[in-house]
């Protein structure tokens, strides 16, 4: 018989638990510095400029953001898809997209030229922007999911969660379109301007925010001895892989589009082949996001003996991590590096850096501010385990799925 | 006293003569000054586009007094730049030359670029405040009070006619208020068009003149009687990146 699935708030106050709030909590404080120190003195102590106007700090914000959307898929499965065995694992997955997202939002406010303004942002609305509807989407997206955790963890409203689990859902989807759609929407730019870039964002997401929903229930069941059986974490990699795969195949067919238009081909060079300044792209692209971000974890996932392995699992959702960071300086950086085209088949020059590749190379403080981000994320999930009832105070095979054990 | 002039009728005819020449010249002359210029209550309305166009012809390569004029003007670049502190590809560019090269036939010019004045402005589009803004008489702005510091008008413009200010800033133009953490870019020299409508030269135009070269036509696209308008119905004007179809308040002849 199916055992019932307590979720108990964290008794641990050992060193472990506050060595890891000093911990984040200082990369925190330098990652703010590092925000006071660029506000303060102004862009010109970052690596960006004109030509690559988005940098580092974005690279991590739209990773957190997107990853945030597919940290709550785990929950979707359980609440909108019905399957039971997932719905121990929901309150964390919720509570780790609100986390990612404000992280994420954090760093993209912090990096803005005019932080001061957000109340700017947040009363003057252009409803053509996508930017502006993803202002409401964000801050939608905190609500729901804040509303679906009540329903979820208060015992008298989880009648509701089913409905507001959907509505999560739905929200979260047509969040990471906005997102994917900030680059879609670029009219002018040869790596952009392309429909397909939403629903790569979303499968992304799922990839992305599920890696790190892993490592986070992998790591906080065991700091907090509490058991976590081979179903759950079979079922999760399994899902992962399906998930990787699934950014592969946006990945190759927005590649084949672009390759079967001559006009892209200038683009598919520089990003494929590194030809023409593109060496740095082609790398971080083939190494980072195919190689290390997606095959080699997709074979570690999926091997017999690798993928029975919590070591491996971990590392393989740490690359597709990697990957997922490397992806994003791709598309971002890599798309603003290559040049505009303003004459087709022309040579231009000017001494604005027309018709070059642009030059970028992060500075600490983006990296901090990036890294302070992503803490500010994990420090809002531990404190968050730790006063409310988030995590199952078991996940051994006979409490979450007493079948796997009668198939074996 | 049949000798005598009959002054009142003089002063009478005088008089009548006076204000049928008042009320026929004068509504001339008022239309004329309404034309050329606004009052600061009066709001840019859409009967004016501004827009220019560029003989490429008379556009000599190593010549930069465009640019230099433009500095002068806004307060921004040269070589007593502002922002010393942000390196070259920090600093702001409103107005550039560009290099052109036909690999195929080796055909080589050369062109100012600067914001393009687009009719339909992907900056205006994803600029989230409506900090990035189009006049009624379709001068592309920033406006400098709203503007968060996003970029995103950068990623979007297809000209990289915008530029971010990365340092603090003294030392600027009394007509250009310019701050660090904002985008700015060409406003057209706006200030100028407001004080002088038609009879506006932007600085560039006015420094190319200076240099003899003469290769900018400013005035009002709706106006079929401008020199522009003129021009453009004689020569034809070529849009950059016209495939993009934002119909630009720049024009070019001769690319």
């Amino acid at each position: 018989m199916k055992k019932t699935v307590k979720f108990l708030e964290v008794e641990n106050n050992g060193f472990g638990f506050y060595g890891l709030l000093g911990a984040l909590g200082l990369i925190i404080a330098i990652g703010l510095g590092a925000a006071y120190h660029m506000e303060h003195s102004g862009h010109w102590v970052t690596g960006m400029n004109n030509q690559v106007v988005w940098g580092m700090p974005h690279v991590f914000a739209v990773f957190l953001i997107v990853a945030a959307s597919g940290a709550l898929n785990v929950a979707s499965i359980a609440s909108v898809f019905g399957k039971k065995f997932y719905k121990p694992l929901a309150p964390l997955s919720a509570l780790l997209a609100v986390c990612l997202l404000v992280g994420g939002l954090i760093v993209l406010v912090l990096d803005l030229g005019r932080p001061d303004r957000l109340i700017v942002a947040m009363t003057q609305y252009n409803f053509k922007s996508i930017f502006a509807w993803n202002i409401i989407l964000y801050n939608g997206f905190l609500a729901i999911v804040a509303v679906y955790i009540w329903t979820m963890l208060d015992a008298t409203k989880n009648s509701y969660s089913k409905y507001a689990g959907f509505f999560a859902f739905i929200w979260r989807l047509i969040l990471t379109t906005g997102t994917g759609s900030i680059f879609g929407f670029l009219v002018a730019r040869q790596a952009y301007d392309a429909a397909i870039m939403a629903p790569m964002f979303v499968v992304m997401s799922f990839s992305f925010g599920l890696a790190i929903y892993i490592l986070v229930l992998m790591a906080s069941m065991k700091w907090t001895d509490r058991p976590l059986g081979d179903a759950v974490i079979s079922r999760l990699k399994n899902l992962l892989g399906v998930f990787v795969a699934g950014v592969l195949y946006f990945l190759l067919a927005y590649h084949i589009t672009n390759l079967y238009a001559t006009e892209h081909h200038g683009y598919e060079a520089f990003l494929l082949l590194g030809q023409n300044g593109g060496a740095l792209y082609s790398k971080m692209f083939w190494i980072g996001q195919v190689l290390l971000g997606s095959l080699i974890p997709l074979g570690m996932l999926y091997h017999p003996t690798l993928g029975k392995s919590r070591a491996a699992i971990g590392w393989a959702c740490g690359l597709v991590i990697l990957g997922g960071l490397a992806a994003m300086y791709v598309i971002i950086i890599g798309g603003q590096a290559y040049p505009l085209v303003l004459f087709p088949g022309m040579e231009v020059s000017s001494s604005f850096f027309d018709g070059v590749v642009a030059e970028y190379t992060p500075t600490l403080p983006e990296f901090l501010l990036g890294l302070g981000g992503a803490s500010i994320a994990m420090i809002a999930v531990t404190i968050g385990v730790k006063v409310l009832r988030f995590l199952p105070v078991s996940l051994d095979d006979s409490t979450a799925d007493p079948h796997a054990k009668s198939d074996a | 006293m049949s000798d005598q002039v009959n002054t009142s009728r003089r002063k009478f005819i005088g008089g009548a003569a006076g204000s049928v020449a008042v009320t026929t010249v004068a509504p001339g002359i008022l239309l004329q000054s309404v034309a050329h210029a606004r009052t600061p209550d009066q709001p840019a309305t859409s009967e004016n586009r501004w827009g220019m166009l560029i003989d490429t012809n008379k556009c000599s390569s190593g010549c930069d007094a465009c640019v230099k004029g433009c500095q002068d003007e806004h307060g921004w670049g040269g070589e007593d730049t502002n922002e010393k502190l942000s390196r070259e590809d920090q600093q702001a560019q409103w107005i550039r030359k560009v290099n052109i090269r036909d690999t195929k036939t080796g055909y080589a010019h050369s062109l100012p670029l600067m914001c393009q004045h687009c009719e339909n402005p992907p900056c205006v589009d994803v600029c989230p405040t409506k900090a990035s803004m189009k006049r009624a008489d379709g001068i592309v702005l920033v406006d400098r009070h709203a503007c968060i510091g996003c970029r995103y008008c950068m990623m979007a413009c297809p000209y990289k006619a915008r530029s971010f200010v990365h340092e603090s800033l003294l030392d600027q133009s009394a007509v250009q208020p310019r701050g660090k953490g904002c985008v700015e870019s060409c406003t057209l020299c706006a200030h100028r068009v407001d004080l002088q409508g038609a009879d506006a030269v932007p600085a560039c135009a006015e420094a190319c003149a200076a240099e003899g070269h003469d290769a900018f036509i400013f005035g009002d696209l709706n106006d079929p009687n401008s020199k522009l308008s003129q021009a453009l119905a004689k020569h034809g004007g070529t849009e950059i990146r016209a495939d993009l179809g934002l119909n630009l308040g720049v024009r070019y002849q001769g690319i």
